[in-house]
């Protein structure tokens, strides 16, 4: 005989079910992220997934790392036995700003189909949008695991200051990884850092994660528009161009003359370094428009005034000595007209002379 | 409607009818239906449009009311009461503006009262005006009729709009420099329309039941439906809502299944299908045939359980309150020819089409002396039933080809089942020919209404024609 329904119960077991199931996600914290449509159902995204305007750009930002990789064609890319792997890291301007995936640095010395050591030369751009050494310090030592045969680290003086480090939210939203790169490599952060979004056990709730979860659904549907569009970021038909005339301010992030080595994130550079282990690794200071508008006897561009980065280049022109790294110092290579909206962001055939530059450094530093 | 509109509108709606069962029911029916439709009214660009939007809306109910009713309900004292408490709920929502923490039942703040007093009084005088010309009533229908298929043609044609959108930029003394079509978009008012004229065609014919004010203001603006329909008839409407409920519990229960199940379809399935379903955006952006496929069967699955979903959310908070609204959708993908899809897809929209337009214009084709042939006659019914529900949607080119796309399909289909029924009934003898003939059917509708939202999808015909040229691999 069916029991009539009680509205009140079936509500109550329902709750109930609900909650624990809150619980068992937050006590197992299942890592959902490495599960893929990608590399799978569509092809990886040639760079990792960010954007501000997903409707548009059919991309998003998110701070799951395994989801990130899992969603990058270099997940789904067994290394072949001729491949020479590549990994490229840095800031928007590694990542492509206004570029599409052929035309960033990674695009192009793909298509230069390059030999290294009788290998074929293939890149992979890890960029990622913020600058910040720790940044690519978490995002190298996650893609240690992809067997790369050489590093590429672009880098610019704005990835220095020590209260940049942190404050980019994909490493504010990754503690774990960051506290393992301090226990691990001798990162140095303070253990009680305020930028860190430390999760509470609610957080880790399904409830509390809610955000990490749709994000994730969300960049897996998306992929569907990556596959049938090829398109990972808004192409505006018009823009504003770098910045090239300046109020004479010769002020950088309340740092004075002369810049000191104390006031830079360097122990980030080391731990790169140590984190890479054997695997050879270019140190790339990465080309910048040098404007030749209002007061640039003062200012470089939006970012630099002269004596800050003359001192930065000094810096690292002695550490790379003292240490022996391998440092290319490619700052003023691109004429002003190769800069696109920032005073870092190429255009393609700046692009294209930055892989030209590198390509005789990756074919001398393979093994 | 957003996620938020709608729990707390189900939220009010079974806080209602636990507390108090029967207990002043129909009022807060009519009070929450007026003050809902100023509450999910948008922000407009013009100065004081989305308050006088929904003042609009309230003034066009009563007007029509008023030419509806028999003189004998529309002299009962309890109308005037009604009017004056709706009128107060509309003052008081006006008086917001001089409270800016309830401002929220307002898209913006209020506009001056003066203005909404201003319209109140036009509107009593015309009240009193046509009372005292009674023997021009039957005129009035006609008139109220026009009024209302004029207003919806301004607010449909862009033209128009533009029109009307400078006209109010004016009356406000803003600038014409920014303005668009787009610029009132008078919420609700497509499925107000509707109800209007239907009440206005049953009085007529003589079968528009006797009802007051209160009851009818709800009938047409009733918030569960007021957005996205489905568009009940009066009569069937006023049984409801004139019956006292015995029985809350067991209503409880499939509404509380359906509510969910509506908020599922909508903003879990529909939701994560429209980041991927056809724009006009990404109609020019996808590069192969495969790819463009599954965006425009995305957008097919993304309409039916948007729309499908909301209807589940409108029935079942209208059954909290013991109002059983009508089916909208009834499986229609899973129809094996596109009259039974029709028959299942917008149900309620199709029955308003087929009963004030279909059946009468095929009954006036029919009395002709020398009465056109069938075939003809079933072409031009179907074709302008079609191509009025594409200007329903807006008078656009691309809704006019999706009502052509459909009006052939159907005609099509009409004389393709008059010419092989018999012999596909010989065929079919065994169940597997029967299914087969079945799925086939399901199969090519479906494809033939997914190809059809490409006109429905997009705005400019080009574009449309690219997609299908792509659709099969040009």
């Amino acid at each position: 005989m069916n029991q009539p329904i009680k509205p009140l119960n079936v509500l109550i077991k329902g709750l109930l079910l609900f909650a624990l199931f809150n619980l068992v996600i937050a006590a197992w914290q299942p890592g959902v992220g490495q599960l893929s449509l990608y590399n799978v159902l569509y092809p990886g995204r040639e760079r990792l997934p960010f954007g501000e305007s997903p409707k548009q750009s059919y991309n998003l930002s998110l701070f799951d790392l395994d989801a990130m990789f899992a969603s990058h064609v270099i997940s789904g890319t067994p290394k072949a036995e001729d491949e020479f792997r590549v990994i490229i890291v840095g800031d928007s301007s590694v990542w492509g700003t206004l570029l599409k995936p052929e035309e960033t640095l990674a695009g192009q010395l793909n298509a230069d189909n390059l030999t290294a050591c009788g290998k074929n030369v293939r890149a992979y751009n890890l960029g990622y949008p913020t600058i910040s050494l720790t940044k690519d310090v978490m995002l190298l030592s996650y893609a240690k695991q992809y067997d790369p045969d050489l590093v590429i680290w672009m880098t610019t003086l704005d990835a220095f200051p020590l209260e940049k480090q942190m404050s980019t939210p994909l490493v504010a939203n990754n503690e774990e990884k960051v506290r393992e790169l301090v226990t691990n490599y001798g990162l140095r952060v303070e253990a009680d850092d305020s930028n860190f979004e430390v999760k509470s056990f609610w957080d880790k709730t399904f409830i509390g994660n809610r955000r990490a979860w749709a994000d994730f659904f969300r960049l897996q549907i998306y992929g569907v528009m990556w596959s049938a569009t090829g398109i990972d970021q808004v192409y505006p038909s018009d823009y504003e161009k770098a910045q090239t005339d300046f109020e004479a301010d010769e002020s950088y992030h309340d740092l004075t003359a002369p810049l000191t080595e104390d006031e830079l994130a360097i122990n980030a550079l080391e731990t790169g370094f140590r984190v890479v282990g054997e695997t050879p690794m270019l140190l790339v200071n990465e080309p910048m428009l040098i404007s030749s508008g209002a007061n640039s006897d003062i200012r470089y561009n939006f970012f630099y005034p002269r004596w800050a980065y003359d001192d930065y280049r000094e810096i690292m022109t002695a550490l790379s000595e003292r240490d022996g790294w391998t440092y290319v110092d490619l700052w003023d290579i691109a004429p002003a007209n190769e800069f696109t909206n920032s005073a870092i962001h190429l255009t393609p055939a700046g692009e294209n002379l930055l892989a030209e530059n590198l390509a005789p450094y990756i074919l001398e530093n393979c093994k | 409607m957003a996620l938020e509109n709608i729990l707390i509108l189900a939220a009010a709606s079974l806080l209602w009818a636990t507390i108090f069962r029967n207990y002043g029911r129909t009022w807060f029916m009519l009070i929450a239906s007026v003050i809902v439709i100023f509450w999910l009214q948008p922000a407009l660009p013009i100065r004081g449009a989305d308050f006088f939007a929904p003042v609009a809306t309230l003034v066009l109910v009563v007007l029509t009311w008023f030419i509806t009713a028999d003189d004998e309900t529309r002299k009962q004292r309890k109308n005037g009461i009604i009017l004056a408490i709706v009128a107060g709920v509309v003052l008081l929502l006006n008086l917001t503006r001089f409270i800016p923490q309830l401002q929220f039942f307002t898209a913006s703040r209020p506009p001056q009262l003066e203005t909404t007093l201003l319209i109140f009084l036009i509107t009593g005088l015309t009240l009193l005006a046509l009372s005292r010309l009674t023997r021009f009533s039957a005129s009035f229908l006609t008139v109220g009729l026009v009024l209302t298929i004029g207003l919806f043609l301004l607010i449909k044609i862009p033209a128009l709009s533009l029109w009307l959108a400078s006209f109010l930029r004016t009356l406000s003394g803003q600038s014409l420099t920014n303005v668009s079509a787009n610029d009132f978009r008078w919420l609700g008012f497509s499925y107000v329309a509707f109800r209007l004229i239907h009440t206005i065609r049953d009085k007529q014919s003589g079968r528009f039941p006797s009802v007051d004010v209160g009851e009818f203001i709800t009938y047409v603006i009733f918030f569960p439906a007021f957005t996205a329909g489905p568009i009940d008839r009066l009569e069937r409407f006023i049984k409801d809502f004139r019956a006292s409920r015995s029985d809350f519990q067991s209503d409880l229960f499939p509404a509380g299944q359906r509510l969910l199940l509506g908020l599922f379809k909508k903003f879990v399935i529909a939701d994560a299908l429209a980041l991927i379903a056809l724009n006009d955006t990404n109609a020019t952006q996808v590069t192969s045939t495969v790819w463009m496929w599954v965006i425009v069967y995305a957008y097919a699955f993304q309409i039916y359980f948007d729309f499908s979903g909301y209807t589940d959310i409108a029935l079942s908070i209208a059954q909290l309150l013991g109002i059983k609204l009508p089916e909208n959708f009834a499986s229609p993908y899973l129809k094996p020819n596109l009259t039974q899809f029709w028959n299942n897809w917008h149900m309620t929209l199709t029955q308003w089409f087929r009963a004030y337009f279909f059946n009468p214009i095929t009954r006036w084709l029919r009395s002709w002396q020398k009465p056109m042939s069938i075939p003809m006659m079933i072409l031009l019914t179907q074709v302008a039933t079609m191509l009025l529900i594409g200007f329903w949607h807006g008078v656009t080119w691309n809704f006019t080809l999706w009502g052509l796309w459909h009006g052939l399909g159907l005609f099509i289909h009409n004389r393709w089942n008059d010419a092989t029924k018999a012999k596909a009934a010989a065929w079919a003898t065994t169940p597997t020919k029967q299914a087969f003939l079945n799925v086939s059917g399901i199969l090519l509708t479906f494809h033939f209404v997914t190809i059809g939202w490409v006109f429905f999808a997009l705005s400019s015909p080009l574009t449309s024609w690219q997609v299908i040229l792509k659709l099969f691999g040009a």
